[in-house]
């Protein structure tokens, strides 16, 4: 946006699918997809953030290349032919949303039933999915368990509420690296958390996994607006999910700016039953990009503190 | 940022001091020492000057391991302080590590391979009778003192099986057990002297045509002067005199090919960094040698360390590069000591440093311990390692040599493909491509491992088939069949006894369908329980994955459940089925994973299947 005032950039052109699209110098594939309205399955990849290109569900094939391609982070080059529908493409995005499905709780990632339809995507045939494991935390790394095969691991773990904020249930953590970036350099600059272990043990973690209270934690919530599974969670949304009174079509969406400081921030104030559930930014705000501090997000319980004396 | 320490949590004087003995004392308040008095005392004086030192991150882990066994929270604070680093990127860094704890540990901690080439001499019985005198893994000694922990190969296969034991302690020490026992294991466990290490045979010494392992074949570390005695350093007063582009050309007309597994040009990549304009540039030897199976890269830094330093010190020449790493996994203590001393001597005697050999440009040579982690011998992960992060690879492009170490342009060559420069450069480019084929220039060197009767580094010409190399190695020991051979290590394949003709050359085995990889030929006897093989195979994927991308982080578990389910015959839906998920999840690793782990990671195993139909 600003960039290109900035400079003007230098066009390419590229193939995909068999059509010819145009595209600023420095555009990934997955914007020249979006020219073409071809709409491409992404889940690591946020609007606001650097691509982690970590899930891989966005891959597409490129001719000349021995492996696929993220389209959220490969940058188009002029004379690229792409193929986005492939044999090859299909394979692996539905093997993709499989092994993802098969180890993680998708129940609130949005995307997910429309994407496992679109790739036919079985993750039962893996088998059932192993019980949370209260250790998960302490995996030794490079260390595991040899498993006999009759049921598929999981990433479940129990789920950690230890303020009164936000909850964290990294059962349903796909590792996008999101909340990462988001409290580290490329918006908070907080560093509460970061990626601990490796392999199928890594996970999401504080230091010698502190609680949050004793963590780095400003609670700007940052994290929770990036999170693209509802594995961090605000605790009012995570109250009326378990009593199953979680119900986004009866809820309203005010724009309204932060009362607190003179930044001005925009809020955008979820609202059901009369009561403020969740607070939100823009991702398009020039501002905030999305984010805000702990009072634009969390300070909202005054509003609604009725019964106070 | 605003640092938030691990509340309560001090340090003890040993860490301090560990700490420091890498870091050098801290400087003010800033970094963890005393606040500046006067009117400049609130001044931060050093946040970042001690961020940009986060290259020094690994080293300080290991500094903390090293002196108490484990990273503790104090030891923590204190290095987040001297670094300013957060705690949460810290103790991310510290768990991607399987030598490092983060969890309290004894001070003496044994590592026994269960790796593949132990196997087949008896580690599962070792293990057995460790478990069954000592304790289950991670249990302690009754004092308290020691504990031991299965571990993936320790690049011993010629002397297998293999442990490794390390004392922390104010003076830390590590040391290979190599044709070891339960009984030394257990005395090692115990504190006792469970004997040196034997010396590594090399079965072709005296081989007048050896050319890499010419000096190798001494039995011990060949000393600089001897070095020089025996032609060294000849070939870096030839380079100076043909000049960096002169270097780049032979190198290129040597047709030389990188040893460390992809087979890539050598002459293309060093020219391609010499022409990046962005300086500085780096130099990275990649000596993490952890693919199961492999040893030469051992061999070479343990015997003939002066030819690794020559070598790079041309390839810095031809280059454009000052600096120069190089990356030795964190289970090879002896190589480490080696190259160590060799460095130092070649400082002292104006071989390194700012004016080397008087001919006027600066080279110099740092070493970084890894810490257990296959994945970083990944050429972009092993810059990870270097610059103080989870060693996670990265996408590609942008390629090494436009930005890789630090950002900047960087040359990732293997130990091997390193010390084949010299004689390139001695012997001219095309004078040294007349050994071997003409798609594969030069001599390999071979780890035979296995049940083979002669194990051990083996250098023959490309072209050699793998036939006349098995015999060299004679053949099966104990007079026993051949079942198969496993090449490449777990990222390869295995082949058939019908196939020992295979011509070894890059474009032979590329036609063969299969792969030289790091040069493991591992030998296996009609007695190996190949399904359980295969399942050690899997289970190193999965340990070693880094747990970036989805398609190996998941795939190497499904990959290794569905084999599981083979071998137990409790299958899901029948052989058929199982054999569909190993390949439609191996496709997936192949074609969508970052790098190269998960893209090789079903290979050995679709192998197995597909050329010795192990499940059929
Ligand atoms: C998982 C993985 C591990 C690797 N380990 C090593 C290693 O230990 N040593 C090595 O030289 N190359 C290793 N490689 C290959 C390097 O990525 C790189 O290709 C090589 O160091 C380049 O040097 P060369 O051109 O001299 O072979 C590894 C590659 C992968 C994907
Ligand atoms: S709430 Fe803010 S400070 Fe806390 S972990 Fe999330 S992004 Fe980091
Ligand atoms: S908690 Fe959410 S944002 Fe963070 S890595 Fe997991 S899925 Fe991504
Ligand atoms: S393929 Fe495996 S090792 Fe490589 S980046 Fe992906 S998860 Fe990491
Ligand atoms: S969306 Fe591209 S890799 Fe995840
Ligand atoms: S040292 Fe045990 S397999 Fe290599």
């Amino acid at each position: 946006m600003s960039e290109l005032l900035l400079a003007p950039k230098r066009m390419i052109e590229l193939e995909i699918d068999g059509q010819s699209v145009r595209v600023f110098e420095g555009e990934t594939i997955l914007g020249a997809c979006r020219r073409l309205g071809i709409d491409t399955p992404t889940l690591c990849y946020g609007d606001t953030l650097e691509p982690a290109n970590a899930c891989r569900v966005c891959v597409v094939e490129v001719e000349g290349a021995r492996v696929l391609a993220p389209a959220c982070s490969r940058k188009a080059e002029a004379g690229m032919k792409v193929q986005t529908d492939s044999e090859r493409v299909r394979h692996s995005r539905k093997m993709v949303l499989e092994l993802l499905a098969s180890s993680v709780d998708l129940s609130t990632t949005d995307e997910i039933p429309g994407y496992l339809e679109r790739y036919d995507a079985q993750p039962e045939r893996f088998g059932p999915p192993a019980p949370p494991d209260p250790d998960r935390d302490r995996k030794r790394t490079g260390h595991h368990v040899e498993p006999d095969g009759q049921t598929a691991a999981t990433v479940y773990a129990p789920v950690k509420i230890d303020n009164e904020l936000y909850v964290r249930d990294y059962s349903k953590c796909i590792l996008c690296y999101k909340c990462v970036d988001a409290c580290g350099e490329q918006f908070q600059n907080t560093f509460a958390i970061h990626v601990a272990g490796r392999g199928f043990d890594a996970r999401i973690s504080t230091e010698y996994v502190a609680e949050l209270p004793d963590s780095a934690c400003v609670y700007c919530g940052n994290c929770i607006a990036v999170c693209p599974t509802g594995a961090l969670m605000f605790v009012s949304e995570h109250a009326l999910r378990a009593e199953g009174d979680w119900r986004e079509d009866d809820q309203t969406v005010t724009t309204t700016v932060c009362p607190y400081c003179g930044v001005g921030c925009n809020l955008e104030l979820h609202v059901q039953d009369n009561t403020i559930v969740k607070v939100t930014s823009p991702d398009d705000h020039d501002i905030t990009r999305g984010n805000l501090c702990i009072k634009g997000r969390f300070g909202f319980q005054h509003v609604q503190a009725r019964d106070a004396p | 940022m605003d640092l938030h320490l691990v509340p309560g949590a001090i340090p003890t004087t040993a860490e301090r001091l560990a700490l420091d003995s890498v870091l050098g004392p801290a400087v003010d308040g800033w970094d963890g020492g005393t606040r500046l008095q006067g009117p400049e005392g609130n001044t931060a004086s050093s946040g970042h000057a001690s961020r940009v030192r986060r290259h020094l991150l690994l080293p300080a882990l290991w500094a903390l391991q090293e002196r108490i066994g484990w990273i503790s929270p104090g030891g923590l604070n204190e290095l987040c302080s001297r670094l300013t680093l957060p705690p949460a990127d810290v103790y991310g860094v510290a768990t991607f590590y399987a030598m490092l704890a983060v969890e309290p540990r004894s001070a003496r901690v044994v590592h026994v391979c269960e790796d593949i080439a132990c196997k087949c001499v008896g580690s599962d019985d070792l293990i057995a009778q460790i478990e069954e005198r000592f304790g289950a893994e991670g249990e302690l000694s009754d004092d308290g003192s020691a504990t031991w922990y299965r571990s993936p190969c320790l690049g011993q296969c010629d002397r297998a099986p293999a442990a490794l034991v390390s004392d922390a302690g104010e003076e830390p020490h590590e040391r290979t057990l190599a044709l070891t026992t339960a009984v030394a294991v257990l005395e090692a466990l115990a504190g006792g002297d469970p004997g040196p290490a034997p010396v590594t045979v090399l079965p072709q010494a005296g081989d007048p045509a050896l050319r890499l392992l010419r000096r190798a074949a001494s039995t011990r570390s060949v000393s600089l002067d001897e070095y020089r005695a025996q032609g060294g350093y000849a070939a870096l007063r030839r380079a100076v005199e043909l000049g960096p582009e002169g270097v780049i050309r032979e190198v290129k007309e040597s047709k030389l090919q990188g040893r460390g597994g992809a087979a890539f040009p050598t002459g293309v990549k060093w020219e391609a960094v010499a022409r990046q304009p962005a300086r500085p540039h780096y130099l990275v030897c990649n000596a993490d040698e952890s693919e199961p199976g492999t040893f030469k890269d051992r061999v070479i830094m343990e015997r003939d360390p002066f030819a690794l330093i020559e070598s790079m010190t041309i390839a810095a020449y031809a280059t454009g590069c000052e600096h120069g790493y190089v990356y030795i996994r964190g289970e090879y203590p002896e190589p480490q000591h080696a190259l160590q001393s060799a460095l130092d001597e070649a400082r002292v005697r104006g071989y390194l440093g700012d004016d080397v050999m008087g001919e006027r440009f600066s080279f110099d040579i740092e070493i970084r311990k890894g810490a257990g982690a296959y994945i970083c011998g990944e050429e972009t992960a092993i810059f990870e390692s270097i610059e103080g992060n989870r060693g996670e690879p990265r996408n590609k492009p942008p390629f090494p040599v436009v930005e890789g170490l630090f950002g900047k342009p960087t040359v990732v060559n293997n130990v091997e493909t390193l010390v084949n420069v010299p004689d390139i450069v001695l012997r001219s480019g095309p004078s040294y491509a007349e050994t071997g084929t003409e798609g594969s220039t030069g001599t390999k060197l071979f780890c035979l491992c296995g049940h083979v009767e002669r194990p051990g580094v083996y250098e023959v010409p490309f072209g050699t088939t793998l036939r006349e190399l098995y015999d060299l190695a004679g053949g099966v020991m104990g007079g026993k069949e051949l079942q198969c051979i496993l090449m490449g290590g777990a990222a390869g394949g295995f082949l058939r006894p019908d196939e020992l003709d295979l011509p070894l050359t890059f474009e032979a085995v590329r036609e063969a369908k299969t792969t030289l990889g790091s040069g493991v030929v591992l030998v296996l006897d009609e007695t190996v329980d190949l399904p359980r093989l295969l399942m050690r195979l899997a289970a190193f994927f999965r340990n070693e994955s880094c747990g970036q991308c989805v398609p190996c982080r998941v795939g190497t578990v499904r990959q290794q459940e569905a084999l599981a389910r083979l071998v137990s015959g409790k299958t899901a839906g029948g052989v058929q089925k199982e054999l569909a998920v190993i390949a439609e999840v191996g496709q997936c690793m192949r074609d969508a994973s970052i790098c190269g782990l998960g893209q090789t990671a079903s290979s050995a195993i679709e192998s197995a299947i597909g050329r010795l139909g192990v499940f059929s």
